[in-house]
């Protein structure tokens, strides 16, 4: 009992701190023309019962964490129920049979998609696997190799101004832009990747967010190629063979290439996580050391990673230009990059559905809470906070390769031991 | 004054505001190996509440040195208080995780400072009053330069000797020394780990919130957003010096406002932020422990 008044007495130093750190910023607000000042004191009740609260949570969850404290009665009782049910839910999943279903029900759904739906959900989905893709591809660069890239918006800012300017002097059409927008985001890729090679870890974070901001910059500032600021108009919307479509069957189409592409992408990581490359870049981000002295080559595994993971950003920012027939250099900003890097990160580094449903959610739910749409960064960044402490592997995490060894099978290797040591001794 | 000596005083100035940022950055990153990235979010934290402090003070009607000298203590001391609340919320219970979740941590302590100073007060730019009188004898120099110049010049001067003495020569700067050398030995010997570490952050942030406040009363205004720019910027200067060496700080922030200026002088001011990104770039690829930066071997 005296341990429970004892935290809650923390809790409260704890909001008390909180409601004194805030208090300029929360509470007062100057207008500087009219010279008045508005004290908003709801402000200041909100921060302390909202930190209160928070701190009590904190606390308990920290606690459970360093295993201070063990959940007992009700919240015992729920906690083993819903691990009990992850656990079935897992079982289940891992077979073959319920998951072609449960994919099968998947593709169904995703195939109805814009004909039960509006427009308007129709053009929320396509932005929401756009970012799948998008967090798809950074996963390969950070999940599986292990490099931590906050400039991946450039290669998204390549696609789509690689379509644009093609389209804009050469007349290329969307289908071909495509594989050459993909292309020249992994050459781009590619070519930072090379002079970077012996940067590791926070440095090569610094470095690719800094070739990142050059590149906007770039884009921003070379106004007789680029149009500069005000961006590139009218770029044409994809066609097929030649038919003339309205709005609507547009949108409906780009969704399905949009999903062509997110098929794709799920089926070519998926394949390559568990080649030897895959492999490659996973040892590689386990253990850097470890290895190089197993005869891996870094610089080849870092840079087919980037080449690779570089291409889907360029193929989704092609398809991005096509689809808002406008884009300008204020779309591929660094938060762009931090926005893609929370959806891996708060989804599960390295996990396919993990990326996948992180994604999604990420991208749905502030559209469909409007009236919260611009705590958004706010609540983006105090997730990713809170993540990286109580849960760093994301929201589903990356399961490991296990093999399992049944009780008959152990049995005959201890025998066959037990055997080969008799045969020794004689 | 000709040209050039205009361009250079001007590098010099935006070198001085960077050595203060870069400070915080390389103090933290010498300790506890992180890159702080919402550090420049402290700087304009900073600068917001020198802003809130000094309309409210002006409204109150009290004099300018007053409200010089109050705004900023009071913004310091708020800054710090930040400081010390990131370090405890966001990187202490993730001391001993991967250096990957730190980064992340970090970053999204930045996200959410920006978001909440934006939500809490306005996203537009705000006017900086006019806090710094002026200084009628700074005529009488024969180059000309603003009263904000010198203060800001003044002050890095100042922090940088007040700093490398408190390092030198106290014993929580012994301390902070030996932390950053190795942590559990420090620890073994008696050194408050944690302490030296809040302490790092706390005077960190101070520093950055006086360069928050110099600077703004320089440029004239202020939004939620200066602290991301500022703070890459510093954080390049950090490095280029030589990350965790303090005198590398200063030398490499001089260097960069030297370059920022002088590129957007005499190439174009359009690419001034691209020039730092390159020197960026090019540091890193050539010699990745910077000017004055020991090259690490790293051991199995």
């Amino acid at each position: 009992m005296t341990q429970r008044l004892h935290e809650l007495r923390r809790s409260l130093l704890v909001s008390l701190w909180f409601m004194l750190l805030t208090f300029p910023i929360m509470v007062i607000r100057v207008n500087t023309i009219t010279g008045t000042i508005r004290w908003r004191w709801a402000n200041l009740a909100l921060i302390g019962i909202g930190s209160f609260l928070i701190s009590v949570v904190w606390r308990y969850a920290m606690q459970r964490k360093t295993g201070e404290v063990r959940a007992t009665g009700v919240l015992a009782q729920v906690g083993e129920r819903l691990g009990a049910g992850a656990e079935r839910f897992r079982t289940l999943v891992d077979s073959p049979k319920v998951r072609v279903r449960l994919v099968s029900g998947l593709l169904a759904a995703a195939v109805a998609y814009p004909f039960l739906t509006s427009m308007y959900h129709t053009n929320i989905m396509i932005t929401a696997l756009t970012y799948v893709v998008l967090g798809l591809g950074l996963n390969i660069i950070i999940g599986l190799g292990g490099m931590l890239h906050i400039g991946y918006a450039a290669f998204y800012a390549i696609g789509a101004y690689s379509y644009a300017l093609l389209n804009m002097y050469f007349g290329i059409n969307f289908w071909l832009a495509l594989p050459i927008g993909a292309a020249l985001a992994g050459l781009f890729s590619l070519l930072i990747g090379l002079p970077t090679l012996r940067l590791r870890g926070d440095y090569l974070a610094i470095v690719t967010l800094a070739f990142a901001e050059i590149t906007r910059l770039v884009l921003q500032n070379w106004q007789e190629v680029t149009g500069g600021a005000a961006g590139i108009p009218n770029i044409p919307r994809p066609q097929l063979f030649g038919m003339t479509m309205r709005l609507q069957q547009t949108t409906t189409f780009v969704y399905f290439i949009m999903l062509a592409v997110v098929i794709l992408t799920i089926f070519v990581v998926h394949r390559l996580e568990n080649s030897r490359i895959g492999r490659q870049w996973v040892a590689m981000k386990e253990d850097y050391i470890a290895c190089q002295a197993m005869g891996v080559s870094i610089a080849k595994a870092k840079l087919t990673a980037l080449g690779i993971g570089a291409i889907w950003g360029g193929l989704v920012g092609v398809i991005f230009a096509a689809r808002t027939t406008f884009i300008n250099p204020a779309s591929f900003t660094v938060w762009e990059s931090v926005i893609i890097l929370s959806t891996v990160v708060l989804g599960g580094m390295g996990s396919i559905p993990g990326v996948f449903v992180g994604a999604l959610v990420l991208m749905l739910l502030p559209e469909y809470l409007r009236p919260f749409a611009q705590y958004r960064m706010l609540i983006f960044g105090a997730l990713l906070v809170t993540m990286m402490v109580f849960r760093p592997g994301g929201f589903i995490k990356k399961r490991r390769k296990a093999y399992t060894i049944s009780d008959e099978e152990r049995q005959s290797v201890i025998e066959n031991d037990v055997a080969a040591a008799d045969e020794t001794k004689e | 004054m000709n040209y050039f000596t205009e361009v250079v005083l001007s590098g010099l100035t935006r070198g001085s505001i960077y050595a203060l940022i870069a400070l915080g950055y390389t103090m933290v990153y010498g300790i506890i190996e992180l890159i702080n990235f919402a550090h420049g979010e402290i700087y304009m934290i900073g600068a917001f509440t020198a802003l809130i402090l000094a309309s409210v003070l002006t409204i109150f009607g009290f004099n300018t040195i007053a409200i010089l000298f109050l705004a900023s203590i009071i913004a310091i001391v708020y800054s710090a208080m930040y400081g010390y609340t990131m370090e405890k919320v966001a990187y202490k219970p993730i001391r001993n995780s991967q250096r990957l979740s730190a980064l992340i941590s970090a970053i999204g302590m930045s996200m959410f400072l920006q978001n909440y100073v934006r939500i809490a007060q306005t996203s537009d730019f705000l006017p900086f009053p006019r806090i710094i009188p002026r200084f009628p004898w700074l005529s009488a120099l024969p180059i000309s330069m603003s009263s904000a110049q010198f203060m800001i010049f003044a002050s890095t001067a100042v922090v940088m000797v007040l700093l490398t003495l408190l390092i030198k020569f106290t014993k929580i700067g012994k301390s902070m020394r030996a932390a950053s050398q190795d942590k559990v030995m420090a620890k073994l010997l008696g050194v408050n780990v944690n302490k030296v570490i809040s302490v790092t952050f706390i005077i960190g942030s101070a520093t950055a919130a006086l360069g928050g406040i110099l600077i703004s009363s320089y440029t004239g205004q202020i939004n939620f957003y200066i602290g991301f720019l500022a703070g890459i910027k510093a954080f390049v200067a950090a490095v280029l010096g030589g990350i965790g060496s303090i005198p590398g700080a200063v030398l490499g922030s001089f260097v960069l406002g030297l370059t920022e200026s002088l590129g957007a002088g005499y190439i174009s001011s359009d690419y001034e932020d691209v020039f730092a990104f390159i020197i960026l770039a090019v540091i890193l690829i050539v010699k990745p422990a910077g000017i004055l930066g020991k090259g690490q071997i790293e051991k199995v």
